[in-house]
């Protein structure tokens, strides 16, 4: 059994590779978070997270990043629909650009966003005169967020459009529904779960998001911060504690979002299969 | 008989392949009106953002955007940002062939956990991937005292920099080969060892053709991240312009010094390198998809001959 296993040579030496990697690169130094978490005791690490302005952040890190993962979930969802089954002109080019924010460095999409949102720039001077702010308000959070995690539900979604067999469909319409009708009983139920994974892709990357955010939410306290710019700022006063505290809870909550993630994916191959 | 003929619908104006359609597809108004709305997701979020970065790199005219890049600071940035990926993205694709290798090739326990491991930095916040170097090598870092006491320095220094981009590009030649490799299987490879091959030879031979676009794939995607990296490098980088900026890090500079011209000068080229990635991308996707098809005909082709 175990020889049939080992059949092709290099066994030991790419798994002996593979796990040194990973330990210089990953673990040993998450080992240096966790540790570092709770050398202040349990006591410091409460009063780190609890800090009013830490909490701050929690609401607009957890929070608006659920509604920009809403977002993308409409817009990503209608994508992939109109990629896998309408013909259009372009249709290749914009399929190609979905992935613009993961190539994209997130400094650049930072200065390009804050660029067409400030007051007398290209979109923001359209809002201004109607009374709104998105540069340096959550609403400019808000887009960075939105932007970051696009292409997440589209990745998800689109693969699963396109294995829906046209039958089902046709069978529905023959036994007399409404396109409507097809749609919401037919064609939606085993998207959904597909949906979902793709929207806790987006809402997993938009709370850890630095990058094209800090720039447009100009970082103003109890406003516009985001938690990871808390741990900058602790690391920026040689507060290691305090930083790794944060860290830590980032870490345990994207946990628990890509445990989510998985689970709901699986839950979705199953469906798939069966269907 | 003459009644079987419904002269209310003549052939192709309502037949039964137009009802299908209909029954099976949007109207026509519905189609347009979700392709506009897309459109306008796209123009907003996507376009826009990218024409505004060339638009402010040329607004001072071709003279200063050109003028930017031979500026010694930014110059120096380019050469760190080039540096830091030519020694992470190697390092990284020869760690993902041997990841790949030994999850695709063989079972053992601890497999799934594995696989679990090497996806961490994709769903971490970049800032802890730089915080968690900063905790062990930085100066209250647990080695950050020997360090200093033997005078070497990571964090605040290139070795940092290195560390923190190899660690967010640490999954992406690995995730793309595994998928391909496990779907590939290993016959052929099987093959070459029964007829005598060692192992780097089937490795050159077999599986690197066999995996190649894949394996640029995971390459331009990690090469891309790894040049563009922001929240991880900056935690571990002092930031001085000239020293120890990448070209991320020497855009903040420039913006947050209302040098705009040259920040977006900085800011076009690392957009240019994002717009070549994503086409580079799509075509190793074709080609993937192209010879993954072409090795499965082949497949069936050689089942079929084979069969009595």
């Amino acid at each position: 059994m175990s020889r049939k296993r080992h059949i092709l040579p290099g066994f030991h030496l790419s798994l002996g590779w593979t796990v040194t990697w990973l330990s210089l690169i990953v673990l040993v130094p998450l080992a240096a978070l966790i540790g570092k978490t709770f050398s202040g005791g349990w006591h410091h690490f409460w009063e780190t997270v609890t800090d009013p302005q830490v909490v701050a952040t929690y609401r607009i890190s957890f929070g608006l990043s659920l509604v920009a993962a809403l977002i993308n979930g409409f817009f990503g969802f209608l994508s992939a629909w109109i990629f896998a089954r309408y013909e259009f002109p372009g249709r290749k080019l914009l399929e190609a650009a979905t992935d613009l924010p993961f190539a994209l460095p997130t400094a650049v999409a930072g200065i390009a966003l804050t660029a067409l949102y400030s007051p007398n720039e290209w979109i923001g001077k359209y809002l201004a005169p109607l009374g709104i702010d998105v540069a340096f308000t959550p609403l400019g959070v808000l887009i960075a967020m939105t932007f970051i995690g696009f292409p997440f539900v589209v990745r998800a979604v689109q693969p699963v459009i396109t294995e829906l067999s046209a039958d089902v469909e046709e069978a529905a319409a023959c036994l007399g529904a409404s396109r409507w009708q097809t749609i919401r009983h037919v064609v939606l139920p085993p998207l959904f779960p597909a949906l979902l994974t793709g929207v806790i892709m987006a809402y997993g990357r938009a709370v850890g998001e630095y990058g094209s955010i800090v720039f447009i939410s100009g970082n103003i306290p109890f406003k516009t911060e985001i938690t990871p710019l808390m741990i900058v700022s602790k690391l920026e006063q040689y507060d290691y504690t305090g930083a790794a505290a944060i860290g830590f809870t980032m870490l345990v909550a994207s946990l628990v979002i890509v445990l989510i993630g998985n689970k709901l994916q699986s839950w979705g191959n199953r469906f798939r299969k069966h269907s | 008989m003459a009644s079987f003929i419904d002269f209310r619908n003549p052939p192709g104006s309502d037949n039964r392949a137009d009802r299908l359609i209909r029954a099976t597809s949007e109207p026509l108004w519905i189609r347009r009106l979700l392709i506009g709305s897309v459109l306008a997701f796209f123009i907003l979020f996507l376009a826009l953002p990218l024409i505004v970065v060339f638009q402010g790199a040329l607004a001072k005219g071709i003279g200063t955007f050109l003028k930017s890049f031979t500026d010694r600071d930014i110059l120096h940035s380019i050469q760190i940002t080039l540096l830091v990926a030519l020694i992470a993205v190697p390092a990284n694709a020869l760690f993902g062939i041997a990841a790949a290798w030994a999850i695709t090739r063989f079972q053992f326990w601890g497999r799934q956990l594995l696989l679990a491991l090497i996806d961490l930095p994709l769903w971490v916040s970049p800032v802890i991937g730089g915080l968690i170097y900063v905790l062990l090598y930085g100066r209250r870092g647990y080695i950050g005292p020997w360090l200093q006491a033997h005078d070497i320095r990571i964090i605040f220094a290139l070795p940092g920099m290195v560390l923190a981009t190899t660690f967010v590009t640490f999954p992406f030649v690995a995730r793309s080969l595994i998928p391909l490799m496990q779907a590939q299987g290993c016959e052929e490879e099987e093959a070459a060892l029964t007829l005598g091959a060692g192992g780097f030879d089937i490795l050159r031979r077999i599986t690197l053709p066999k995996i190649k676009w894949g394996f640029f794939y995971g390459l331009i995607l990690c090469n891309a991240r790894a040049m563009g990296e922001f929240g991880a490098v900056s935690v571990v980088s002092a930031k001085i312009s000239g020293m120890t900026n990448t070209m991320p890090l020497e855009i903040e500079r420039l913006y947050t010094d209302y040098l705009f011209a040259s920040a977006f000068a900085v800011a076009s080229a690392l957009s240019l390198l994002a717009i070549v990635t994503l086409s580079l991308k799509t075509l190793a996707e074709w080609e993937n998809k192209r010879q993954f098809e072409a090795g499965q005909r082949s497949t069936l082709e050689t089942t079929i001959e084979t069969l009595p």
